[in-house]
Order: structure tokens, then C-alpha cells, then sequence
């Protein structure tokens, strides 16, 4: 037998997971080069310039989508959590009870169901509730975000509870701790980490929302993805690009963010 | 005076009350912004549509008739609606065919991954996550500058002589199924790498001991145990591939529409929301059955390997 014979070897392997590694890299690294193209055509390098990021922030439709996503994206991550921490706290550390998988059932339905048949039910029920209460305001993209945000929030609290056990909150009780004292100086501390993890997935989330926000939204109501959407369906100009760039940069932070909160093991 | 076991029951019961009372913030949100309307939908695509969209609240089973069939408006005759057929069918092959695709592609590079060391392992994961959260709509433009007529595949092409003109990938089912096993690729790779980071490489040794190649090794030992994953993997794929709306809208142009396409139709220029809305439940049907296959799957291999 080989001296060398590594039993972890696959032929062909290593090849194929380069391929895939650089094929998922290269389409971005080219978005992001051409961003900073000063030719105003995507297909021919006119040297290096700034002009599309200045071009997008001076534009007002752009900043008034880039608010109104960050706007809807922070009430929806925050709504969320907060009712994914409740849920995981009811749903974990406990010997199964009547309804509890009927409740894991509920909270993960949206991940079950394609974003478009989402959208469009909500379309349906949003314009009925539109007619008979007269309000369009931004509410209904909240709600919309906030439902479908409330799994991926779950997610990650939930794993953290599971690996919490009760002797903590067990001892402050011997020590005459109230149980809301107990959850306040024992269990959120320890559990913070999901949280943050659960709040930062929930906003990306909702900040790359695309499906379900097209046909919820009211008329103006264009969030940065949708507005997105319709410039690149009319033609493409590289300051898609620079604002692609510069959402991707913030995606990148938030996901780099998540990475090490969620695997911090304390 | 209640005995020791009754007190133990209400203190149970109060526990169960209050964990529903927990719980109840998450699962109302739940049911009004997306588990309720789609009951709407449901009734919706029972009724007759409205001269302005909308609905008129009269029964009718049109909108099922009409989601395979056609009627002729001169005799009435129904025939099949080959548009719908088409692209139903079209939505099923392309989904099917992305599924395969980030299988052979992301098997193998989950594999890669797994058998990395503990530490170089972390990066890894980190490299295809970072995909994984960002902009499917950024993600799918990606895409289009590299495939359009003027993109870089084409233009190294035409400088190194090999075509003289353009290839038109573009606007075509090949578009389609390029971005769509792009975007979804990190969606196979995640759980298979997680069935894998499991695996006991012990067994492969073992299986070399015994004489097995290398192919026998992977279809005999490895591919079984990391199964769950594949079958996990492969439903992530298909479900959200079978719904997708921005890949074919920005990649297959207005000619090669999806599923989603079809039904954004019936709620726009078609006004005829009844028909979208069957469309709608025809996709979940087709989602529920293969999510069902998964479960029975799951369940059998999860029995097999303890």
C-alpha cells in the first residue's frame, strides 16, 4: 500500500470545491470592481472614480429606499426577537407538552411556504384590510417582515437555550430570587448571545427582503431591494453597482458580526 | 388540603398556561402576516374575478379549470392550456435540474470543507456563508453582468478568438438555471457539511481496510451516512427554486417566465386573482409533496443509522 494514502482523499474533489469557491466569489469581485468604473457603460473599464457611489447618494429615490429599508428592517428585528426569545423560552427546556410541536410547526410555517405564494396572500388580505380601514401606511411591510423574521430569530436563541440548563435558574430560586429577577440576572445574560445573533439575522433578513415587499408595498414604498429591482429590470447603470457594493459591505459586516457571536462558546 | 400530587398537577398546568401565554406574541404575528392569508388564498381562488381585479364573492371553479385548462370562447370547449402546462412544467425541469447541479457541485465541496482541519474549517464555513446572507437580488445581478452579451465570459471569449460573436446566454432557460444554481448553492453545501462534520472517518478507514475503493467508499459509506443532509440540502434547493421570482425575472427576461411570473401575471395586467390564487396553492401542493417525501425519508434513515 501507499505510504501516502490519505483515507480523507476523494479524487476530483479538491478541484470541484475550488471551482465552486471561486465561481461564487468571481461574479461579486466583478460587481465590485465595476462599481468604481468611471465609463458610464457596465461593459468597458473607463479608469477609476467614485462618481457612481457620489451619483447614488445624491440620488433621493436611493436614500429614501435605503431609509425606509433600514426603517422596516430595525422595528421588524426587533419586534421579532423579542417574540423569538418568548417563543424559545416556552418552547425549550421542558418535557414535551399538548401543543408544543404544534407550536415549532407554527413558528417555522413561513420557511415552509415559497416567499411568492407569502406574497401573494398578503397581498390579497392587506388590500381587503386597506379598504376597510383606509390606512397604507408602512405597517403592513412591518407586520409582513416581522412575521416571516420571527423563525429565523428563533433559530439561533433556541440553540442556545437548549444548551442552558436549568441549575442556575434553580439556585437563584433557592436563594429567594423572583423568578422575573432570576430570568433578568440568569437566564437573559446567558442568553444574550442568541439574541444578538437572532437580532442580526432578523435584520438581514428582512434587509434582503425582495418577494414578499413587492407585493405588499403600497405605491412609494420602495425598499432599496425592490427599487433595486425595477432599475435593473429598466436597463443597468453602474451605479446599481456602487449600491450593490455598498449594501454588500454592510451585509458582510453584519454576517461577519453574526459569525462571531454565534460561535463564541462562553 | 391538596395532596402532594394535585399541587404538583396545577404547578404543571400553570407551567403549560403560561409557556402558551409565552409563546402567544410570536405565533399571532405568525398567523395573521402568514399562515391566515393564506386561507384567503385558499377561498380566493374559488370565487369569480372582478372587472378591476380583485374578486366578486360568487363561487365559481374557473380558476381551477383554467390553471390546466383552456376554454375556447367560441364553443366553450375545453382544451389544455399548453401556456400553463409549459410553464409548470418548465418550472419542475428547472428546479429539478438546479437541485442536481448544487448536488454534484456542493457534495463534493462540502466534503472539501469537512475534511479540512478544525481550524482552517471555521474559514471555510465563514466563505460560504458570507453568500449565503447576501442580497439574492445582488447576488442574481452578479450573475447577469457576467453572462449578458457584454459580460466577461463573452468578451474573453471574443479576444481569444473562440466565437465571433456573442453567445446569447441571457434571457434564456440556461440564464435561469445558472442563476438559480448559483444563488441556492450555499443553501445544498450548508447541510450536507453539517451531516459530514459528523462523520466518523473511522468507517472510511475501515472500509480501506477491507479492501474498497475509493468509489466504494463514497457510495457505500460516506453517501449513506450524510444522506440527511443530501436530502435536507436537496429540498432547500427545490422549494425556494420552484417559487423563485427574482432569478427569472432579471435573468429570463419577460419571455421565459416561472411559476411566480405566471402568478405576479394574474395579480397584475391579467386581473384575474382567483386563477393566481389557484396557481398559488398549486405550487404549495407541489411543495407539500416533496416536503412529505422528505419527512418519510428522513424518518426512514434517521431509524437506519440510529
Amino acid at each position: 500500500m501507499a505510504k501516502n494514502f490519505s483515507i480523507k482523499h476523494q479524487p476530483g474533489f479538491t478541484a470541484i470545491a475550488a471551482t465552486c469557491f471561486i465561481v461564487l466569489y468571481l461574479p461579486i469581485i466583478v460587481l465590485v470592481i465595476y462599481a468604481f468604473n468611471a465609463a458610464s457603460s457596465t461593459s468597458e473599464w473607463g479608469g477609476f472614480s467614485l462618481k457612481w457611489f457620489q451619483s447614488a447618494w445624491q440620488n433621493t429615490q436611493v436614500v429614501d429606499a435605503t431609509l425606509r429599508s433600514f426603517q422596516i428592517g430595525s422595528i421588524a428585528a426587533v419586534l421579532s426577537t423579542i417574540f423569538a426569545t418568548m417563543a424559545a423560552l416556552a418552547t425549550t427546556r421542558t418535557a414535551p407538552y399538548p401543543g408544543l410541536t404544534f407550536k415549532y410547526a407554527a413558528i417555522n410555517q413561513p420557511l415552509m411556504v415559497p416567499e411568492i405564494v407569502t406574497g401573494v396572500a398578503l397581498l390579497i388580505f392587506f388590500s381587503r384590510i386597506k379598504i376597510f380601514t383606509g390606512y397604507s401606511g408602512i405597517g403592513y411591510l412591518v407586520a409582513a417582515h416581522t412575521a416571516f423574521c420571527i423563525p429565523f430569530a428563533y433559530l439561533p436563541i433556541r440553540a442556545r437555550l437548549e444548551n442552558m440548563d436549568l441549575t442556575l435558574e434553580r439556585a437563584a430560586a433557592d436563594l429567594y430570587a423572583t423568578p422575573w429577577k432570576a430570568f433578568r440576572r440568569i437566564t437573559l445574560p446567558l442568553l444574550w448571545p442568541g439574541i444578538l445573533a437572532g437580532l442580526m439575522l432578523a435584520f438581514v433578513i428582512s434587509l434582503d427582503d425582495v418577494v414578499i415587499t413587492e407585493f405588499v408595498k403600497s405605491g412609494g414604498q420602495d425598499t432599496l431591494p425592490t427599487y433595486m429591482l425595477g432599475q435593473i429590470r429598466r436597463g443597468i447603470t453602474p451605479e446599481i453597482n456602487a449600491i450593490s457594493t455598498a449594501f454588500l459591505l454592510l451585509s458582510v459586516a453584519i454576517v461577519t458580526l453574526f459569525f462571531f457571536v454565534s460561535r463564541k462558546r462562553d | 388540603m391538596a395532596t402532594a400530587e394535585e399541587v404538583a398537577k396545577a404547578v404543571e398546568r400553570r407551567d403549560v398556561r403560561d409557556r402558551w401565554l409565552l409563546s402567544a406574541p410570536a405565533l399571532l404575528v405568525i398567523f395573521l402576516a402568514a399562515t391566515g392569508p393564506l386561507l384567503i388564498v385558499l377561498v380566493y381562488s374559488f370565487l369569480t374575478p372582478g372587472s378591476y381585479g380583485d374578486v366578486k364573492w360568487q363561487f365559481s371553479p374557473e380558476a381551477w379549470i383554467a390553471v390546466f385548462l383552456e376554454r375556447d370562447i367560441f364553443d366553450d370547449t375545453l382544451s389544455i392550456a399548453a401556456a400553463h402546462v409549459t410553464i409548470f412544467l418548465r418550472s419542475i425541469k428547472l428546479s429539478v435540474v438546479t437541485t442536481i447541479a448544487t448536488l454534484v457541485l456542493g457534495f463534493p465541496t462540502a466534503y472539501f470543507m469537512a475534511t479540512r482541519s478544525e481550524k482552517t474549517r471555521d474559514l471555510w464555513l465563514f466563505l460560504i456563508t458570507i453568500p449565503f446572507w447576501t442580497n439574492l437580488l445582488i447576488r442574481t445581478f452578479a450573475v447577469l453582468q457576467i453572462i449578458r452579451n457584454e459580460g466577461i465570459i463573452n468578451t474573453i471569449l471574443l479576444k481569444l478568438g473562440i466565437i465571433s460573436a456573442p453567445i446569447q446566454i441571457l434571457y434564456t432557460d440556461t440564464a435561469i438555471l445558472i442563476g438559480m444554481a448559483y444563488v441556492y448553492l450555499p443553501l445544498m453545501v450548508l447541510p450536507i457539511y453539517a451531516s459530514m462534520e459528523k462523520l466518523d472517518f473511522r468507517l472510511v478507514e475501515a472500509g480501506y481496510d477491507l479492501y474498497a475503493s475509493r468509489f466504494q467508499v463514497l457510495r457505500r459509506i460516506i453517501f449513506p451516512l450524510v444522506k440527511p443532509g443530501v436530502i435536507a440540502g436537496s429540498i432547500l434547493v427545490f422549494i425556494p427554486a420552484l417559487g423563485a421570482y427574482v432569478t427569472p425575472s432579471v435573468l429570463g427576461g419577460g419571455k421565459n417566465m416561472m411559476l411566480s411570473n405566471l402568478i405576479e401575471l394574474q395579480f397584475g395586467q391579467g386581473r384575474n386573482w382567483p386563477l393566481g390564487s389557484a396557481l398559488s396553492i398549486a405550487v404549495m401542493i407541489i411543495v407539500m409533496v416533496a416536503l412529505l417525501a422528505y419527512v418519510r425519508n428522513a424518518g426512514k434513515s434517521g431509524v437506519r443509522h440510529g
